[in-house]
């Protein structure tokens, strides 16, 4: 096949020869080729498969607005779908396929689609869930669902690798006084202008190289702006997209720093996520040509006239030989010059009947010509065009292809992006970016400049805006009139033929019709809004770029309005696709999110615990012997603390430091019981309700002295509590006199319990005089020194119902105290236990924990109405009797056992009455373990109206999940020594 | 990214902070009525331009903030330390 690069044409290397395959096909390109341009060059005019109808489509564009080239790069865990191949630049080994076609996109089996439209119309999704159109067949849910996984399969371009991502990425952050987005002659000239008065520049570029537009001029020296940017001080930053702008001149912008080597280094990250904070934002992103919808305007060959100039001047390709260039704008004529001068025989149809043009007349133009239908499929024979006025009266004009040109539209998304809507200009038929409050200021065609001079011009004014609004000067300026052209613009946005049942589109990539605009229309959605979800116009990976206004204008016309009275879509970040790698950064695997452990952490490995996480941090789970499993290693661990005496690490306890003066009363008023008669060397069970009643944790605080207790919260809700303690005091309660600080870091803690846990503190302990009874009796508190002179904090708390302690000592003495207490421990043939004992424990005694305390439940529910003060007032205390808060059919805590002791349950097991076993039942098991204590299975959970109501009364317990149900009886959630005489002994 | 001039550690990005709430609530002592607590806790304004709001610096220096937000632009008119003495020792260091 003959190749279409010109010799004399194009910046590209010709020194440095690129092979890549296409379609496992081998190709060549050149150095400075993007992977369209090399298609081009090898004559390869089908490149994909449109979405819905799976017609042959090429190539449209030279940009990111790019819509029918949408490809695959790379293989297996390298795989990057719907990457445009006009953006993606060649490198050598580059692999690249076509996509939604099978067996490829020259002979693809679903192009059938192509003649089944009628059922792929607008709204075709949607309207599976009602019958299959256009009968309705099969009307009812089940038709949907058959369908469902048939549409899902066709829906979406290509595949994306399924194999975990090989390629890192990263997050930078970086500041600046003016970031520039865009670097056309109006972001040079406003970065120059900029730098030139001392702000510190950054300028964006999209493209590899700077330069914007004039890329494609025949003449034009990049390299030279290039050197005048850097000399000026200015971070130049190509490849770089800004895809977002956010509040407070925030810009988002994604560097694409490995996509276009062939083997990069594995320590670059391929792509980097910027986030930069801006004093203020130039915005000169371009505008972006349209196309026009008539028959058959998507068959490859069919292009925007810039992009054919791009790739001539600046890829040296020349995309056809008998070209036909339609227009409604002056913009073509430099092209189509260029063009014939290239070689290729140019005719010009320009919908305007008067008009004055200067060219050296080496083409042809037919002033007030349209063209309605393209001949061919897999490439243009002919096409067919005619007088506008009257299309019945057709010619035709032999081409291999047909150059597109219906206006330009600015590309306003990043303004759009600060919700700033763009107004209508009806002498340039398309949307102008308004003012904008933030210091944002849009320049160049992006706000409607159609020649250099102005564009230069309004950079320099955006960058006088900029610094009068930093307050820097304050000098006059003016922005120049939109437009630009000789010839006003025509509107020209559809060529309707009536007689032809072919498909004119509007947005190639979703495959949107012009006859699917007017069918939302007939069928009543007829705001942009619903337009475009209905047809999903606009809502393609090009997200409109080229489309849109197409769309805006037919609704237009079907309602007898005006484009800005119909509206326009906003748009939304990102402006081209972002990868999740790129969001996500570095925080991937085990970076995911961070990792506490506490300071006994290798210790408790070392003595054989597995762990488990618990939010963020690694707790014990349980300490297996040898062969043991999970069960049976909990088991032997709850039955030894019984026994004789257990070790757990429950350093994972917020701990917050509470002093002053107006401490006592400050937790009188936080927690629902009594605070104030706590005495020096007393610590107290306490429980913390909402502003609502509801109950948010529960904890234990030990007044060390007069104005100084010592709080711990439960795990989870720690960082809560801290933020709780904290805005109260720093608006609420002003006057108190009172400090909080987060200590959960700084101190280390176990729980030593069992019979024999007093016997083992006693070895450890300095003075043994302070653990006896009498000194320290049940809910005591001492500070004292563990042997070795290391200070620590006793308190005798129990929360597993034996007698037992709690030893906190400076977390750097973690592992010393580990290493004393297990010692001592093993003497009395103690264990360690991790949280599957400490759980089950605590079941058995029926303490609740974050699986009953999830936020819906009262005191009253959790069953310790007697924690609640009626001698005070405190948090929560108006509100916890509140309406349905005072209903006595409300879920309250009891135990569970399985009515036949050798059945098992499990949490979330739903609690029902034996003829009744539906919907949420009457209650629900949280918590469940095997007692060691009782030898069978039992669970804590709620249910209607408590253990009053139920206690001798079968129940079932329903497990859907793990289609179980077993029969249950309901208990007392203190299922073993109810009087607690362990842990007072 | 909305940006809080926090006036303990300066200009820092939201996602340092953590929303709390309506900053004009004048909580009833704690033993007024429910409906006075039902008032103060679930009957809010929804407000459409600036409101004050409070902030806490949970990933900074701790401190509670109130700050007068606009809910239509996120535009920030001022931050002010929530505590009533904190906000008097900020004004004299000006
Ligand atoms: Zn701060």
């Amino acid at each position: 096949m003959k190749t279409r690069r010109l010799d004399n044409y194009g910046k590209i290397n010709r020194d440095k020869i690129l092979s890549f395959s296409w379609d496992k096909k081998n190709y060549k390109g050149f150095e400075g080729d993007t992977l369209a341009s090399a298609l081009l060059a090898n004559n390869i005019g089908i490149v994909g498969r449109s979405f819905k109808y799976h017609r042959p489509r090429g190539i449209f564009s030279s940009g990111v607005e790019e819509s029918g080239a949408l490809v695959t790069i790379g293989s297996k865990d390298k795989r990057d779908p719907n990457v445009r191949a006009t953006t993606q630049e060649l490198y050598n080994g580059l692999e690249a396929s076509g996509q939604n076609a099978f067996p490829n996109v020259n002979f693809d089996l679903a192009g059938i689609n192509n003649y089944l439209g009628r059922f792929f119309a607008a709204g075709f999704y949607y309207k599976t869930f009602m019958g299959i159109p256009p009968f309705e067949w099969g009307r009812g849910t089940a038709i949907w669902m058959f369908f469902e996984k048939f549409i899902r399969k066709a829906a979406g371009m290509g595949s994306a690798s399924e194999l975990p991502d090989p390629d890192s990425y990263e997050h930078a952050h970086d500041f600046c006084d003016l970031i520039v987005v865009g670097s056309g002659p109006a972001g040079v000239a406003a970065a120059i202008e900029a730098a030139e008065k001392k702000l510190d520049v950054i300028l964006v570029e999209q493209d590899s190289l700077v330069g914007g537009d004039q890329l494609a001029e025949n003449n034009f020296d990049n390299s030279r702006i290039k050197n005048q940017l850097e000399n000026l001080g200015i971070k130049i930053m190509t490849r770089t997209t800004a895809f977002g702008l956010y509040d407070n001149c925030v810009v988002g912008l994604l560097e694409r720093v490995t996509d276009h080597i062939s083997a990069p280094n594995v320590n670059i990250p391929r792509q980097r996520f910027w986030t930069i904070r801006a004093k203020h934002i130039i915005v000169g992103a371009g505008a972006i040509e349209r196309h026009i919808a008539f028959n058959n305007n998507d068959i490859p060959g069919v292009m925007t006239v810039n992009a054919s100039k791009h790739y001539l001047n600046r890829y040296g390709v020349l995309t056809g030989k008998r070209i036909a260039i339609a227009t409604n704008n002056d913009s073509v004529y430099e092209t189509a010059q260029q063009l014939s001068e290239a070689g290729a025989n140019v005719t010009v149809l320009d919908s305007r009947t008067n008009l004055e043009i200067e060219t050296n007349k080496s083409f042809e133009i037919r002033k007030g010509y349209v063209p309605y239908n393209i001949n061919g499929s897999k490439k243009i024979h002919s096409l067919d065009v005619s007088k506008s006025e009257d299309i019945n009266k057709s010619e035709t004009i032999n081409c291999d292809q047909v150059l597109l040109s219906g206006g330009w539209s600015p590309a306003v998304h990043l303004l759009s992006h600060r919700g700033v809507r763009p107004k209508w200009d009806y002498s340039n038929a398309c949307f102008l970016p308004s003012d904008s409050k933030e210091n944002i200021t849009m320049v160049g065609s992006s706000r409607g400049l159609w020649n250099k001079n102005d564009c230069i011009a309004s950079g320099i004014a955006g960058t006088t805006d900029a610094l009068n609004r930093l307050g820097i000067s304050k000098t006059n300026y003016f922005f120049p009139k939109p437009g630009g052209w000789k010839n006003p613009i025509q509107p020209l946005y559809e060529v309707k033929y009536k007689k032809s049942r072919s498909k004119s589109f509007v947005d190639y990539q979703h495959d949107v019709t012009t006859d699917d605009i007017r069918l939302a229309h007939r069928e009543g959605f007829i705001s942009v809004e619903h337009l475009k979800r209905y047809t999903t116009l606009g809502m393609a990976n090009d997200q409109g770029k080229m489309g849109n206004i197409i769309g805006l204008s037919l609704m237009a016309e079907l309602l007898n309005k005006e484009i800005p009275e119909v509206g326009t879509t906003v748009f939304r970040p990102p402006y081209t696709p972002v990868s999740i790698g790129a969001l996500s950064g570095r925080n991937v695997g085990k970076h995911f999110r961070p990792l506490r452990v506490t300071p006994m952490h290798q210790w408790n490995i070392d003595h054989g615990a597995k762990m488990i996480e618990v939010g963020l941090y690694q707790r014990p789970w349980y300490y297996p012997k040898e062969n043991e499993t999970l069960s049976d290693s909990y088991i032997r661990e709850a039955s030894t603390v019984r026994k004789t005496v257990g070790i757990c690490d429950i350093t994972s306890l917020g701990k917050i430091a509470i002093q002053g003066p107006d401490s006592s009363e400050f937790l009188n008023r936080i927690y629902s019981n009594g605070f104030s008669k706590l005495q020096v060397g007393k610590a107290r069970y306490g429980i913390m309700l909402r502003d609502d009643g509801i109950v948010m944790d529960d904890g234990t605080s030990w007044r060390l002295a007069e104005n100084e207790y010592f709080m711990t919260t439960s795990t989870g809700e720690a960082a809560k509590v801290m933020s709780w303690l904290e805005e109260l005091l720093q608006t609420r309660w002003t006057d108190l006199n009172v400090n909080v600080t987060s200590v959960s870091e700084q101190w280390a803690g176990v729980s030593i319990a069992g019979p024999k846990s007093r016997e083992v503190l006693n070895n450890c302990v300095d003075d043994s005089l302070v653990v006896t009874n009498n000194n320290l009796p049940f809910m005591g508190v001492t500070s004292t020194f563990l042997k070795g002179n290391i200070p620590c904090r006793i308190a005798r708390i129990s929360f597993s119902g034996e007698l037992a302690f709690e030893v906190y000592v400076k977390s750097d003495f973690a592992n010393t105290m580990m290493d004393l207490l297990w010692e001592n421990a093993k003497k009395y043939d103690g264990c360690l236990y991790g949280l599957e004992a400490l759980g089950a424990l605590r079941v058995e005694k029926g303490h609740v924990t974050a699986a009953e305390l999830d936020g819906r439940v009262t005191i009253d529910d959790a069953g310790l109405s007697k924690m609640a003060s009626t001698k005070k007032s405190y948090i929560g205390s108006a509100m916890r009797k509140r309406g349905v808060l005072k209903n006595n059919d409300r879920e309250i805590l009891v135990g569970f056992f399985p009515t036949n002791l050798k059945e098992t349950f499990n949490a979330g097991t739903i609690v029902c009455e034996k003829n009744n076993i539906k919907g949420q039942g009457i209650g629900r098991i949280t918590s469940v373990t095997y007692s060691p204590e009782l030898g069978h299975w039992i669970g804590l959970g709620f249910v209607k109206g408590g253990l009053d109501k139920w206690k001798d009364t079968n129940l079932v317990g329903a497990d859907p999940v793990r289609n179980k149900q077993m029969n249950l009886k309901v208990v007392s959630p203190h299922m073993i020594d109810p009087n607690g005489e362990r842990m007072y002994a | 990214m909305i940006r809080i001039n926090c006036p303990y550690c300066g200009e820092r990005d939201h996602s340092e902070f953590s929303y709390g709430g309506d900053a004009t609530i004048n909580y009833p002592s704690l033993d007024a009525s429910e409906k006075e607590w039902t008032e103060a806790i679930f009957f809010r304004k929804n407000i459409k331009g600036f409101q004050f709001e409070t902030w806490h610096h949970s990933n900074g220096c701790r401190m509670w903030l109130v700050v007068e937000r606009s809910t239509v632009t996120h535009e920030i008119k001022s931050v002010k330390p929530c505590h009533p003495n904190l906000q008097k020792v900020v004004e004299n260091n000006k």
